[in-house]
């Protein structure tokens, strides 16, 4: 009996001494972390990917509280998550305008010729070396989803050619944007729904004969942005995006459809008739004249005329219109 | 005279690291810089010295009057794991910037065998409390010369032009041989000298 006793009395007891001394000594010995530190430990995604080059949410928690990361940070979070650190900080949360990837092309199998058929490994890399890949354009998207497989969110697929990003997915964590050989893929503020696919460089003639959507600078979007947010650099189309204001104006004068816009997301400003004071300050500003009314009268707005600029909410003094 | 005959034997001779190749996860994890080397070797050190002690106390008054002999190695692993704990604790408090430093390191030093060894090590030549305190603090010493040599070779190692196959761990693996190799010279030092 001692025999099995002894041994288990002893390393019971040492067990218990060493817990007692620990317990005590965690005691004595306690560190006062900071409880916000904690808190914001506990909302971070907790994935420690290390999008925020930190090296990992704890790393990060302790950056936010010293003051040394700003609360939106965190890539993979998003505004949702800057909130509620804003809130546990005690700070108000910018409203932080969630970026998402967007590939800029959109020269598909239909738009785009192929120069000769590709029997490699599935990697845009790999058939980059071939001769800059077997889309006729070489600028356009190779398609063979090197940023599929890099994408930890599933948030990026090939579409008859053409890798698309999924936005309600895309957490803005940049991994594709690394491993694309072509360079296409930017960061651009979701709420911005204007953009030029394309990033074709060459002269019209030799664009139109490679893509049937590709950029073939004739300016006619210059002409049709009332607001000077469209620029021309390398017989390519780029928009401001500090000036646009998603009137979508240059995606209907695109003759090759290179300026994408969802049009169903085009908003229209509408009075709201108990505020409107006829001061026709709107009126003056609207720069496709789809407002009118007389002074002292209640303005009105013409639907088919506005685009959904919004510059009459941001003029009117009373607040008296709202985008719809 | 017999104390510095210890040094000498368990530093050089007998180096822990190097001749006995006990320890060589921290030695090849911390030797990077000599700053966090010099840290790991102090923690090392001090727990080497603590965990000497404890384990003789325990051998000479719990486990030899109950003739259980044969639980020395469980029960000086819970020795050395409740010893770790607490240095943590103590660093965490006293010493942030170190405690950063080391990170994952010190609660490996649990089971960082040099511990452990240098504690068998103790009760197998049959030492007194004297001693045993002393040939636990030299372990750390032999640890700590070579670690801090090593990682100073190693920061040298960091501009040297390496063939590219060999760069990081490979060449790192190949001096920490050619030290070993170095300190087995020292082999002989006591039969042609004493």
């Amino acid at each position: 009996m001692n025999m099995v006793l002894w041994p288990v009395v002893t390393l019971g007891g040492l067990a218990i001494f060493f817990g007692l001394v620990l317990a005590f000594a965690s005691k004595k010995f306690a560190v006062e972390v900071d409880p916000r530190v904690t808190d914001i430990r506990n909302v971070l995604p907790g994935a420690n990917c290390g999008g925020c080059g930190y090296a990992g949410c704890d790393a990060l928690a302790d950056a936010i509280v010293k003051g040394d990361a700003a609360i939106t940070a965190c890539p993979v979070g998003g505004s949702e998550l800057a909130a509620k650190i804003a809130a546990l900080m005690g700070v108000e949360a910018d409203s932080m305008e969630k970026h998402v990837a967007r590939v800029i092309c959109c020269g598909d199998k239909n738009n785009a010729k192929e120069k000769y058929e590709y029997f490699g490994i599935e990697d845009c890399k790999a058939a980059e070396m071939l001769a800059g890949g077997s889309k006729s354009c070489r600028f356009g998207c190779t398609g063979l989803g090197t940023c599929v497989k890099a994408c930890p969110f599933d948030a990026i697929h090939v579409v008859n050619g053409v890798a698309v990003v999924d936005e309600e997915k895309c957490t803005a964590c940049k991994k594709c944007i690394a491993v694309c050989p072509k360079n296409i893929i930017e960061l651009v503020p979701v709420s911005k729904e204007v953009r030029v696919l394309c990033k074709n460089t060459e002269k019209g003639k030799a664009v139109m004969e490679s893509c049937k959507v590709g950029c073939i600078a004739c300016q006619k979007c210059v002409k049709a942005c009332k607001f000077d947010a469209i620029v021309f650099e390398n017989n390519l189309a780029k928009i401001d995006y500090s000036k646009c204001v998603n009137c979508m104006m240059c995606a209907e004068a695109c003759p090759t459809k290179t300026i994408y816009a969802n049009f169903k997301n085009r908003k229209k400003a509408a009075i709201i008739d108990d505020k409107c004071i006829g001061c026709t300050i709107c009126k003056k500003h609207c720069n496709f004249e789809a407002i009118e009314g007389e002074l002292k009268g209640k303005h009105k707005i013409l639907e088919d005329k506005c685009v959904g600029c919004s510059q009459c909410v941001a003029k009117c003094p009373k607040k008296a219109i709202e985008m719809k | 005279m017999t104390l510095l005959l210890l040094l000498v034997s368990t530093v050089f001779i007998n180096n822990f690291v190097l001749s006995r190749f006990l320890g060589i996860c921290p030695f090849l994890g911390v030797s990077k810089k000599v700053e966090t080397a010099i840290g790991m070797s102090v923690a090392v050190t001090f727990v080497m010295g603590l965990a000497s002690v404890m384990s003789w106390l325990v051998q000479y008054f719990v486990l030899v009057p109950l003739h259980i002999e044969y639980m020395q190695t469980i029960a000086f692993i819970l020795v050395i794991a409740g010893l770790v704990q607490f240095v943590e604790m103590v660093i965490k408090k006293t010493s942030p910037t170190l405690y950063q430093a080391l990170g994952v390191y010190l609660p490996l030093i649990t089971t960082n065998c040099a511990v452990l060894g240098v504690a068998i090590l103790n009760i197998q030549s049959s030492y007194n409390l004297i001693t045993t305190l002393f040939n636990g603090i030299y372990g750390g010493i032999s640890f700590t010369v070579a670690i801090v040599l090593f990682a100073g070779v190693r920061e040298r190692l960091e501009t040297a032009p390496i063939p590219k196959a060999l760069e990081g761990f490979p060449i790192a693996m190949i001096a920490a041989s050619l030290f070993s190799i170095a300190f087995l010279g020292f082999g002989g030092l006591f039969s042609k000298f004493f």
